[in-house]
């Protein structure tokens, strides 16, 4: 049975396609997020892909910020669950999750049985999202991709102590008037994101092991920042972004599942009725 | 100014093309609550057209006061929750940041600075402009400050109580002596400005008929102890007006009686007024979103979330003895969660929480009002821990300020909120 899981952010549009909630056979992602041609472009391609089209798949279940307007869907769930269900399948022993997407950041802690335990989000400030970092990106002319690649070379990572997006910004630039090496800045700006992350974490008290998703998570400048406030591993995977997507494909997995297990203990529940006949 | 342009963030181009789904018809008590504000409003209106002294209040002040002395009070408070909740803030925030106030301040107060400046902003023009004003700073400590500020600007008289902070689970016997020889003195001062006459025997007899419809709120408000409850917890939002209004008159209890005659019918055939079957019983911390009530309830509704218990609305139920000054000065100083200590807003979130069978608590980061969110993080985690990990939330809003609040950010809040109260639930049961 093939499923499939959408994943529409504020700045990418992501899909997989799951074989009977095990295996991805297929995944895609689109550079744009809601509102734009992303969703349709990544559900055009997946498809594509997998070599099926809709009625192959047996439910699409959407996520994220732009899950209400996607009309192929056939539920919709918020990108905490489906975060949450996708970060297990990725690692198995995970306990906490953090995900900074393109306009939220979060901490979920998982119960042993991968559940929801707790969680809690940033406030309305772009600070320590994707948005930031795109803000910084573009002051310092450095592609977001290359950010953490970069930062490595840092050898005196500067202090960036603005929260707010627009006086970071400000501070970036100043720096940079001051002549201060980029890569410098950019482990300054890492360690900024961090702190106000792992804060999130710490509220939500996070337990081993810590892993990352979301787009944010390929950045490793950011991922080596997190271990050493969180003072533990973290561990990445290599489908990070998709988490959400592919949580929402084991979810409309599930959804069939029990609705064939419920149909089956209705047609055990008539034959025994026809027995007591 | 029309209604249309008053708010350009009121109607959003996409949503113009779809017909508006009709809206339940109201029920007679909740017409009865709005004629008798509507009352309220044009009662002042007239008594400033006849040349009478009519007055502003916060919405904490002893009402006792100037219902005695038959002076007609309207509440800017009451006003600016009211515009928010029609969708006519936007002119009086811009207004208001365009004429020297802080984004910062409370939406509220730069509501009313703007409302003061430009009376003649019909529809929203139903406060007379005020002869004096009356503070107490028992729920806010910037309305005095604002209140100040609308003193000075139209060259009128103020009189406050200073209610001091509640730095122990109750009133000391020297701050109560201290509010009590501040009441008096008020009631000397404002009987003289308005040349108006005191009569303790009235005075005994609104704080009866106060008392009374205090009983009558309580009561509205245990019905959601009820499992489901025979009504929706937004409806108090909704009955706070005459409470905060004219809680000193017996029309107030008439409205209060029609609500528990209706919640009775409900309870006899098994109905509510919360629109969907109720999966989880909530307690909502804070004041009310009030340009996104509806799309506040309309959400919490898909996830079957009836708001059972909330402090906000009960502060406006003060337990006094009739006729004494003493018991009144001690009510009205420890009712507010904004001038109690910490300790004891815990232990009556723990005591409400059981009560009202509460799954989960949702705190309303509210923008405006700096005082009541500068110890919610703690209240969250204590309260949480004093109630066995009950699960919460928090969600950032403003009580009168639209461009505060993300509807997206509150739906994914309140979708994953549902799963872990869902989750929370079945621990318990399965012990």
């Amino acid at each position: 049975m093939l499923t499939m899981g959408v994943d529409i952010g504020s700045t990418a549009s992501k899909a997989v396609i799951m074989e009977d909630g095990k295996r991805i056979i297929a995944r895609q992602l689109v550079a744009v997020g809601t509102g734009t041609r992303g969703p349709s472009e990544v559900y055009k391609k997946i498809l594509e892909e997998a070599g099926v089209n809709r009625s192959g798949i047996a439910r699409i279940v959407a996520t994220g910020y732009g899950r209400l307007t996607f009309a192929q869907a056939d539920r919709e769930l918020s990108e905490v669950s489906c975060h949450g269900k996708g970060m297990r399948f990725l690692c198995p022993r995970v306990c906490t999750v953090i995900d900074i997407g393109g306009q939220d950041a979060k901490a979920l802690l998982l119960d042993d049985r991968g559940n929801l335990e707790n969680f809690i989000m940033n406030d309305k400030c772009a600070a320590g999202t994707g948005r930031f970092l795109e803000a910084m990106s573009r002051v310092l002319d450095v592609q977001v991709e290359d950010m953490g690649r970069l930062s490595e070379k840092s050898q005196n990572p500067v202090s960036i102590s603005s929260t707010c997006a627009v006086f970071a910004e400000s501070e970036v630039i100043s720096r940079l008037s001051s002549d201060e090496k980029v890569e410098d800045i950019l482990a300054g700006i890492h360690a900024s994101v961090a702190k106000k992350v792992s804060g999130l974490a710490a509220r939500v008290g996070y337990r081993p092991q810590v892993a990352m998703s979301g787009g944010v998570a390929k950045n490793k400048g950011i991922v080596r920042a997190m271990e050493q406030e969180l003072k533990c591993g973290i561990l990445v995977p290599e489908d990070c972004q998709m988490a959400g997507a592919i949580g929402a494909a084991l979810f409309a997995y599930q959804d069939m599942t029990r609705h064939e297990s419920a149909a089956d203990e209705r047609a055990i529940y008539r034959k025994g009725e026809k027995d007591d006949e | 100014m029309n209604e249309q342009n008053m708010n350009p963030a009121a109607v959003q181009p996409d949503q113009a093309a779809v017909p508006a789904k009709p809206k339940r018809p109201k029920s007679k008590s909740q017409l009865m609550a709005g004629a008798l504000l509507d009352k309220a409003y044009n009662d002042t209106m007239e008594a400033k057209a006849r040349g009478e002294k009519i007055g502003w209040a916060t919405s904490l002040f002893p009402q006792e006061i100037a219902e005695t002395l038959g002076l007609h009070i309207v509440y800017p408070e009451n006003h600016g929750a009211a515009i928010a909740a029609k969708k006519l803030a936007a002119p009086f925030l811009e207004y208001a940041e365009a004429h020297d106030c802080n984004n910062d301040l409370c939406s509220y107060a730069k509501i009313d600075i703007a409302y003061a400046d430009i009376f003649d902003c019909s529809p929203a023009s139903n406060m007379a402009k005020p002869d004096f004003l009356l503070i107490g700073n028992n729920g806010c400590n910037e309305i005095t400050k604002w209140f100040e500020v609308i003193g000075r600007k139209l060259e009128i008289p103020t009189f406050m109580i200073d209610f001091t902070y509640n730095h122990m689970p109750y009133v000391t016997d020297s701050r109560v002596q201290y509010i009590k020889a501040q009441i008096e003195q008020v009631i000397e001062a404002l009987s003289a400005f308005t040349g108006t006459t005191w009569d303790p025997d009235r005075f005994a007899e609104i704080m009866r008929v106060s008392t009374e419809n205090r009983n009558l709120w309580e009561q509205v408000a245990d019905y959601l102890e009820l499992q489901p409850s025979p009504l929706s917890g937004f409806d108090l939002f909704n009955y706070m007006g005459p409470m905060v209004f004219t809680r000193g008159r017996r029309e107030t209890g008439d409205v209060m009686r029609q609500l528990i005659a209706e919640i009775e019918e409900h309870i006899k055939n098994g109905t509510s007024t919360f629109p969907a079957k109720e999966e989880f019983r909530v307690f909502w911390e804070g004041i009310a979103c009030w340009p996104y009530l509806s799309h506040n309830l309309k959400t919490l509704k898909k996830y079957g979330i009836n708001v059972c218990a909330t402090a906000y609305a009960r502060a406006w139920s003060l337990d006094y003895t009739p006729g004494d000054i003493e018991s009144l000065a001690r009510a009205y100083a420890f009712t507010s969660s904004n001038n109690i200590l910490l300790e004891e807003s815990v232990r009556r979130r723990k005591e409400w929480n059981t009560k009202f069978h509460i799954d989960g608590t949702i705190y309303h980061v509210n923008r405006a009002c700096k005082v009541m969110v500068c110890q919610q993080q703690e209240l969250m985690r204590q309260v949480s821990e004093a109630c066995g990990g009950l699960p919460y939330m928090s969600f950032d809003g403003d009580q009168a300020d639209f461009r505060n609040f993300s509807e997206a950010q509150f739906e994914t809040r309140i979708e994953a909120f549902a799963e872990l109260m869902r989750k929370h639930k079945e621990e318990r049961r399965n012990g």
